[in-house]
């Protein structure tokens, strides 16, 4: 092994029940160096890191890690830990109640001759460490006491301490603030100086070319390259993830738009904004017109369609539904407004898991009659028998449990929920991530379907080309900011691509 | 050493701060409205920490599980059940107090290994195991003796009953009714409890198995990856719980001196209140054992102060002490409710 | 359609067959007793107080005995599938619903009346309208204060039962009026209780029949945050599961009261709540909320009953019943316990396996 190289894979495969999440991928890291892992969602990262830490057993390849000799298996994270492989993850996995000192040290507090825990020393070495760190952090106060940036950097700063020659940040940067990004890059460079690896896994590109001295991109369990950062300009980066030769991009032309501006409003948003998320937005959405949300995951595509939907409570602007003025205090006042949302996180809040395909289909119909009005079971019977036909939901009855099913068709019955109640404006927020590709292109034909109709259709993906097909119009988001609008005529891999990264494509 | 000394109060020590300033204005409101019955005597403080000594034992075991996010409420009746095993043992089977007191202790400690086997091992919600434990405790009471048994012939167990230990130097002296002056006095138990709240303050603080049982309490995953062994320290806790248990259950008997059925029912309950006052979270991870001895002390006050009274039902004191408990879940659900908005 | 038979059935497995349990322990007891074995199931008429004759038997007891742990166990089961937490205040609430309605029919301070104070019906609405008060404070601390179920019903667990013995002047108060200690004793040769919890049990699958109350609680036990953006007011839902739970227990204080024609306030609905929780759990519900299973929580109810009435009839005292009854309970979760199932799913694997290799 090269004596610069503190970790690498080789031909790690591994999969999940149907699907090959990972397909001989490889990954090498230098010391001192910080490595991003990059890849859109379902490529693979996360699996991979996990292979890594022990959460999930890979099939074959192999692993080195410095100063083993052989190739390692980590049982579990606390494995990987004593192998000298740390992990802090967005949420921190540290006790809130306790000070920093001793979330710096439990579990191996120095001991006074007693065989008690040492306090004063342990307080000592953690304020050292923290100097050492240039962190300016009380240590004897509750970490609840400190920003989240500070925690995650207190979590750092214990996976150093325990001698870490890889550090693993996952999505770190997602809810910190400008300035605390600043603060945690500064602490990163600072480990670089010390020979530590740092794997960086984002979806923020400009923080990629900020803080990393290499770039690896996966994409569907496979590896596309190991990259510097000079190597991969941001647009080839963002072709990269997307598997499209840049130059190919130029030639695909969208198909399929109509103009739609001139169509009555359904929506008109103004000023609307969700501290801390979504800065103040304008947005109109005409009768029968499918409008695309994009940007980088992160960049407050989701919380957007959130805020007029009312899953998050919107505190600044106004919001017009078919010309007049509403307030809409929770979904159930959207709801009867006509609206829907498919949330992009199916587990949390779609699926109601212990109940059939039936109930679910018939949730959001029932919660709008009320209690009293219950649906009669013929009627429901009915209902969810004319989805399951009309979507084709794979199901082995409608009495079947919904967590039984398979992701793609759980999908289908929620969409069924939905449109069960006829609404008037549907945000479909990821409708077909982890679809196999003909139900995509059921759900993408549905979408068109549903706007002849004339209804109205927030259309949220990560992936551009399903965009193309079925948006009239993009609006593109970054950072929690509506940038600007790419009209039919103006969509292209390219331009959205550019829109994206913020070339300056966009207005 | 840069060692920064200055006392934030953050809102979890505020609680205890609250729980103690609620006691202190508590006490003398009542010494100035009962001066006239006594209120004021050393005594009357003393014979709170007297008849509660059993409930301190108790509380600063709940403490310790409340902690971990869990909940023990078998323990009032393991209490009758210590009493029942150390009244019956003494009168009917004629072993001596101290064979029975050992046993009693080493009763608790199985009784908190199994409880706490099915607790951390087996993942059973803690009320359901700790509730079946109630059940059998209670039952088996009254299988080892269905009636009242007093205890009259262990020379041993009664002399440790009526000793009193006299305040040094005539502290807080008075005379009564009949002319004759008294010296106050608190009782073994008294010394026990203290002691109890002392050890379990330190090993909080300063042992590795206290620091543990706040980090589960705080985060058990975090706990977990943090290295420590969460089933093992979850099933300590139990164990410890039943034996401090137990401890309660001999200062109780050495204050009633008998055995019933009856006996100590609800005393769970006084104790989950009392945690609670002192500022423990039922979701775990913060609460202090001091907290815990003044709200039994608080407890304690209201009933003294009820009794004292002597025109009241003495059911006042426990409607008194619910809306103490209404008044401290609310401020503890405000406090959770402003950290998370500061997150935000 | 032979399918659903199958869920249906497993998911009642577990209440009926602890009943069929108790009923073969009292099959072989009544066996090796000399008595013929069905007699658990005889019912005979037997005049009780000179002129009155009612029904008799063991099987008749356990359901009489049993109604106030049923109609307990109707509302502590959608507590439990909407906020994932028991209601342990419902014992108290009983005591005071009693104690309140004997109060106003005796009057203040009168422990023994043989006619009615204030109109009876005055008496009985008054006690279930406190319960149901005591429902929504429950539900308004838990729903909108988010406080873990147990601790907030710990005060009215504590407070309940002293408001009850201070509304009573801390004495007991009978009511010795016929048409008060009807609910407790017989109508024609039926007992009341058993009339009455069937009437609770009646109405509360008709309106989980014909209302979708059924669907909103288990959709809000199940997944909150997915039942929120589906419309569902999940604060407002929990609170009505919190007054029904009220409502049930004031049903059955007033039961319990008027069973012993006086307000015992120290000893009405003692340690009840936990036999309501065990015949959720002994129901085959999850603790954890979620999905629920009303017949299975009321076959749970008289199970406990029969469990009773079984032990009393081999001779246990009722102080050391509960000894029983928790090796019932930890048996029962035992099995139930995710590790003990994947032990035991492992076993069998391995016996698979080695017949394999046998073969």
């Amino acid at each position: 092994m090269d004596k610069n190289i503190v970790l690498t894979m080789r031909g790690i495969c591994m999969t999940f029940p149907g699907v090959k999440a990972l397909d001989n991928v490889d990954f090498t890291l230098r010391k001192g160096e910080i490595r991003a892992l990059m890849g859109e969602n379902g490529a693979g990262k996360s699996t991979l890191i996990k292979c890594l830490t022990g959460v999930n057993k890979f099939e074959t390849g192999e692993i080195h890690v410095d100063g083993i000799d052989g190739p390692i298996v980590n049982k579990d994270t606390l494995d990987a830990q004593k192998k000298g492989i740390s992990t802090v993850y967005q949420e921190v996995n540290l006790c809130p109640n306790l000070s920093v000192a001793e979330n710096l040290y439990i579990g191996r507090e120095p001991l006074t001759k007693f065989g008690t825990v040492n306090r004063r020393k342990m307080i000592a070495m953690a304020a050292q460490l923290m100097k050492d760190l240039d962190l300016d952090i009380e240590v004897t106060q509750n970490l609840e006491n400190y920003s989240l940036a500070l925690q995650q950097m207190i979590a750092i700063a214990r996976a150093v301490d325990m001698k870490s020659k890889v550090l693993i940040l996952d999505e770190p940067t997602s809810s910190l603030d400008d300035h605390e990004v600043s603060l945690l890059f500064k602490m990163m460079r600072q480990l670089r100086e010390q020979g530590v690896g740092i794997v960086f896994v984002t979806h923020f590109l400009e923080q990629v070319y900020e803080v990393c001295d290499g770039i690896t991109v996966l994409r569907n369990g496979t590896l596309v390259g190991e990259y510097t950062v000079e190597e991969l300009p941001r647009v080839k980066l963002v072709a990269a993830m997307m598997g499209k030769d840049f130059d190919d991009l130029a030639s695909i032309k969208p198909e399929g738009e109509k103009d739609m501006t001139h169509a009555p409003l359904e929506i008109e948003a103004k000023g609307l904004s969700h501290a801390g998320k979504i800065k103040p937005f304008n947005l109109d959405i005409h009768k029968g017109e499918v409008i695309g949300l994009t940007g980088l995951l992160g960049s407050g595509r989701s919380e957007l369609a959130r805020v007029i939907y009312g899953a998050d409570r919107a505190q600044t602007g106004t919001l017009k539904v078919d010309g007049k003025e509403v307030t809409i205090k929770s979904p159930i006042d959207a709801m009867n407004l006509g609206m829907g949302l498919l949330p992009d996180d199916r587990k949390a809040e779609g699926i109601i898991g212990d109940l059939s395909v039936r109930e679910n289909i018939i949730l959001a119909m029932q919660a709008k009659l009320g209690i009293f009005k219950r649906i009669p079971m013929a009627k429901q019977i009915e209902i969810a028998d004319k989805y399951i036909e009309m979507l084709s939901i794979k199901t082995a009855s409608r009495e079947t449990l919904i967590k039984q099913l398979s992701g793609g068709n759980q999908q289908k019955v929620i969409l069924a929920r939905w449109l069960a109640t006829n609404p008037d404006f549907l945000v479909l927020d990821e409708p077909t991530r982890g679809i196999d590709i003909g139900t995509k292109t059921e759900i993408q034909k549905l979408v068109i379907k549903l706007a002849d109709e004339g209804k109205s259709i927030i259309f949220i993906s990560s992936e551009v080309e399903e965009m193309l097909r079925t948006c009239n119009r993009l609006a593109v988001l970054r950072d929690g900011e509506k940038v600007g609008e790419l009209e039919s005529d103006e969509m292209s891999q390219e331009g959205v691509m550019k829109a994206i990264a913020g070339g300056g494509a966009s207005e | 050493m840069n060692q920064n000394k200055k006392l934030k109060i953050n809102s979890n020590n505020l609680l205890l701060v609250i729980t103690i300033a609620l006691f202190v204005v508590m006490y003398i409101a009542g010494c100035i409205v009962y001066a006239d019955k006594g209120f004021t005597r050393l005594q009357t403080f003393l014979n709170i920490l007297i008849n509660n000594a059993g409930l301190i034992c108790i509380a600063s075991g709940m403490t310790c599980v409340m902690l971990t996010g869990g909940i023990d409420i078998s323990v009032g009746s393991v209490v009758a059940m210590d009493c029942m095993i150390i009244a019956v043992g003494i009168e009917r089977w004629g072993w001596s107090s101290p064979v029975l007191m050992i046993l009693v202790l080493a009763v608790g400690i199985v009784f908190g290994l199994v409880q706490g086997y099915c607790i951390s091992y087996l993942k059973i919600q803690p009320f359901i195991v700790t509730m079946a434990g109630m059940f059998f405790a209670r039952g088996m009471t009254a299988v080892i003796c269905t009636e009242q048994v007093s205890i009259t012939s262990d020379p041993v167990f009664t002399t440790l009953s009526s000793f009193k230990i006299e305040m040094p130097f005539g502290i807080g002296s008075y005379v009564n009714k009949k002319g004759i002056p008294q010296i106050p006095y608190i009782r073994a138990s008294v010394i026990v409890a203290l002691l109890v709240v002392l050890v379990i303050f330190l090993m909080l603080r300063y042992t590795r198995f206290g620091r543990s049982l706040y980090a589960v309490g705080g985060n058990q995953q975090s706990a977990t990856l943090m290295g420590l062994d969460v089933k093992k320290v979850t099933l300590k806790a139990y164990i410890l719980s039943s034996f401090l248990a137990s401890i309660g259950g001999i200062c109780y008997c050495l204050n009633t001196m008998s055995g019933t059925t009856t006996q100590a029912a609800g005393l769970e309950m006084d104790a989950i209140s009392s945690a609670v006052i002192g500022g423990t979270l039922l979701t775990g991870g913060v609460g202090n054992v001091v907290g815990s001895l003044f709200g039994v002390m608080i407890n304690g006050t209201i009933s003294t102060l009820v009794k004292t009274n002597g025109k009241l039902i003495s059911s006042w004191a426990n409607i008194v002490t619910a809306i103490l408990l209404c008044f401290f879940i609310v401020l503890q659900a405000v406090f959770v409710k402003i950290k998370e908005r500061k997150k935000a | 359609m032979s399918k659903l038979k199958g869920i249906t059935k497993k998911r009642l497995f577990l209440p009926v067959f602890s009943m069929i349990l108790v009923i073969l322990i009292n099959v072989v007891y009544d066996i090796i007793s000399g008595n013929p074995p069905l007699s658990f199931f005889s019912i005979t008429i037997r005049s009780i107080t000179g002129d009155s004759s009612v029904l008799y038997g063991r099987l008749i007891d356990v359901l009489n005995r049993g109604s106030e742990v049923a109609i307990l166990a109707i509302g502590m089961t959608l507590v439990v599938s909407s906020s994932a937490g028991t209601d342990i205040s419902v014992g108290s609430v009983m005591s005071l619903s009693g104690g309140l309605c004997c109060m106003l029919l005796a009057g203040y301070g009168v422990t023994n009346v043989s006619e009615y104070a204030n109109p009876l019906w005055a008496g009985l609405l008054a006690g279930i309208a406190i319960a149901c008060v005591c429902g929504l404070f429950n539900g308004f601390l838990v729903a909108y204060m988010n406080i873990q179920p147990m601790v907030a019903t710990l005060i009215l667990w504590s407070a309940g039962r002293a408001i009850g013995l201070l509304l009573c002047n801390s004495q007991i108060v009978y009511v010795r009026v016929p048409s008060f200690q009807v609910f407790g004793s017989y109508v024609g040769i039926i007992p009341t209780p058993i009339i009455i919890a069937a009437v609770c049990i009646l109405i509360a699958s008709l309106v989980l029949r014909f209302t979708a109350l059924g669907t909103f609680i288990q959709s809000v036990g199940i997944n909150k945050r997915a039942a929120r953006i589906s419309g569902f007011n999940s604060a407002k839902i929990i609170l009505v599961t919190y007054v029904i739970c009220g409502l049930c227990a004031g049903i059955a204080g007033l039961l319990a009261t008027s069973r012993i024609y006086s307000a015992d306030t120290n000893n009405i609905g003692l340690n009840m709540e936990l036999d309501a929780i065990l015949a959720v759990a002994l129901g085959g519900n999850s603790l954890g909320g979620g999905k629920f299973n009303l017949a299975g929580s009321i076959i749970g109810a008289y199970t406990i009953q029969a469990i009773t009435t079984t032990l009393y009839a081999l001779g246990v005292s009722s102080a050391q019943a509960p000894v029983f009854k928790a090796v019932v309970v930890i048996l029962i979760v035992v099995i139930q316990a995710e590790p003990v199932k994947d032990y035991f799913k492992k076993l069998s694997a391995k016996k698979v396996a080695a017949k394999g290799a046998k073969a």
